[in-house]
């Protein structure tokens, strides 16, 4: 019977998460159109409801309603499974993150849909399975600049991955933990002061993490997968209506899920960042609630920042994008894990 | 619940690894190999170690058989050719074959006493407990497998430069 229950408060979870969570992509995309729109000095939406806020909407019938175009001489598996590979992967690693303190109802943790051991390798391993939506969509176009696009796309995730995941291995020295909770828990004492990026002398394991991942999410400075004056569009060129979509929500979703990780080992997850100075104020509810406010702030912040640098930095040459990663991101976070380890024994005794 | 996620994913190993010898076009061969390795880490995951299972992930499905896609992809390998077999697998290697498959069955099934048995999800090895293993008691092993791994790379980065 406990068996029951818990498949269907799991459902339940998975439901309202997902509903949560695409909706914020639809929303991030409203918002980095406005930011960048006033960033070049004009409106962005504004005429679809108030302030352009019905924008996603109007986005999403948009794209429901226009022709699904299949072109004759893809490879037709591969060309429809491709996108579903893409948003799948990028829709699975948000099940691992934790939205808020550890509550339990009926012995159900309720801000988080899986508590695992090994949660933060779950989402470096989802991320490297996600390499294929990109891969195969270019090269079952049969289209020159699709797979020049995917090419370019999977050697800049196998490259960044690298670099990606050693700037995390401090971060994991230092909580003794691959648990995403047990990572946010060491950083919570002293409020900001205790995060990893202050305290836990993490801020060039931060700087790394935070430049692979925006190579990983194919995003401006790193976005020469989809450069258009190189590549039309990369490798979705040849996709249309839902399919396209899919990719394009994928890369929205993978922005959300790389600026919740970053918030979750770097500025201390849902905590809060004066610690206990703040009195506690309200009941259960808002002491369940006040947590997960911090943890969208903050997941906010690094989505404006995503936009930001979008908005202000060039894109790369390919050249300098590769050697930027071998050359100098690698380097640095060897370096980083081997003056963490010092520090920590150093500490220890 | 274990033995259901033990049949569901034994089974799509094998049904991927079959589809694996059966598709004519290498980029499907590489693909069910990718279903092979996961289907893999899942069974590790059901052993309890977890680790293990991520890392076959990591390693296996995501970089190793990236290659593999991106090599087929760059080369544009086409469809391969049917042919009947070769006389020498009909001789040799089915009987072959057949011979290690019994082999190999009467020593497990004989043995069964001394082999000692582990139950699904009866046990958990965490992250922790696999590196105390690896980095004291097996310290030396573990590095000097590094070391031999590190050969390997100098060895590729000196074969692939260029002479000026």
């Amino acid at each position: 019977m406990s068996l029951l229950v818990f498949f269907l408060l799991s459902i339940v979870k998975i439901a309202v998460v997902l509903v949560i969570f695409l909706t914020a992509v639809a929303y991030t995309v409203l918002l980095e159109r406005k930011v960048v729109g006033r960033i070049q000095n004009r409106w962005g939406p504004s005429r679809v409801g108030p302030f352009g806020l019905l924008q996603p909407l109007a986005d999403g019938i948009k794209l429901f309603l226009k022709e699904d175009l299949l072109p004759t001489a893809v490879y037709r598996p591969l060309y429809i499974a491709a996108p579903i590979i893409a948003l799948a992967c990028s829709l699975l690693s948000i099940s691992v993150v934790p939205f808020g303190a550890d509550i339990r109802y009926k012995g159900v943790d309720l801000f988080q849909i899986a508590d695992l051991n090994i949660g933060l390798l779950v989402i470096l391993g989802v991320t490297s399975i996600g390499v294929y939506g990109i891969a195969l969509s270019g090269w079952s176009s049969n289209n020159k600049y699709s797979l020049l696009g995917s090419l370019r796309a999977s050697a800049q995730l196998i490259s960044y991955e690298l670099a990606l995941g050693l700037s995390l291995v401090g971060v994991v020295m230092r909580a003794g933990s691959l648990r995403l909770r047990d990572i946010v828990n060491i950083q919570a004492p002293h409020g900001m002061l205790s995060w990893n990026v202050f305290g836990g002398l993490q801020f060039v394991a931060f700087f790394i993490y935070l430049m692979a991942a925006y190579a990983e999410t194919n995003r401006a400075p790193f976005d020469l997968p989809e450069a258009e004056s190189e590549l039309t569009a990369g490798y979705h060129t040849e996709y249309s209506s839902m399919k396209f979509a899919m990719f394009f929500m994928a890369e929205y979703a993978n922005m959300i899920t790389v600026s919740c990780v970053a918030t979750l080992l770097f500025f201390g997850g849902w905590t809060s960042p004066f610690g206990n100075l703040l009195p506690a104020v309200g009941g259960p509810v808002v002491q369940a609630l006040l947590p997960v406010f911090w943890f969208v702030l903050k997941v906010f912040f690094f989505l404006f920042l995503y936009i930001w640098v979008r908005g202000t930095l060039p894109r790369f040459r390919y050249d300098q994008l590769m050697g930027f990663g071998w050359k100098f991101l690698l380097p640095v976070a060897i370096a980083n894990i081997i003056f963490t380890s010092l520090w920590l024994a150093f500490r220890a005794g | 619940m274990h033995l259901v996620l033990f049949f569901i994913f034994g089974g799509l190993c094998v049904v991927g690894a079959l589809n694996l010898l059966l598709q004519s076009h290498p980029i499907n061969s590489a693909l069910s190999l990718i279903v092979v390795m996961s289907s893999l880490a899942v069974l590790y995951l059901l052993l309890g170690a977890e680790f293990l299972a991520a890392a076959q992930v990591i390693v296996y499905s995501g970089a190793i058989m990236v290659l593999f896609t991106f090599v087929i992809m760059l080369l544009n390998a086409g469809r391969e050719e049917r042919t009947h077999g070769s006389r020498m697998a009909y001789i040799a290697g089915f009987p072959g074959a057949a011979v290690l498959l019994g082999l190999l069955s009467y020593i497990f099934l004989s043995n069964r006493g001394h082999l000692g048995n582990a139950r699904l999800g009866s046990y958990l090895v965490t992250t922790g407990d696999l590196s105390r293993v690896l980095f004291r008691d097996l310290l030396l092993p573990f590095e000097v497998t590094s070391v031999l791994i590190l050969i390997a790379i100098l060895g590729a980065v000196a074969l692939a430069r260029k002479e000026h």
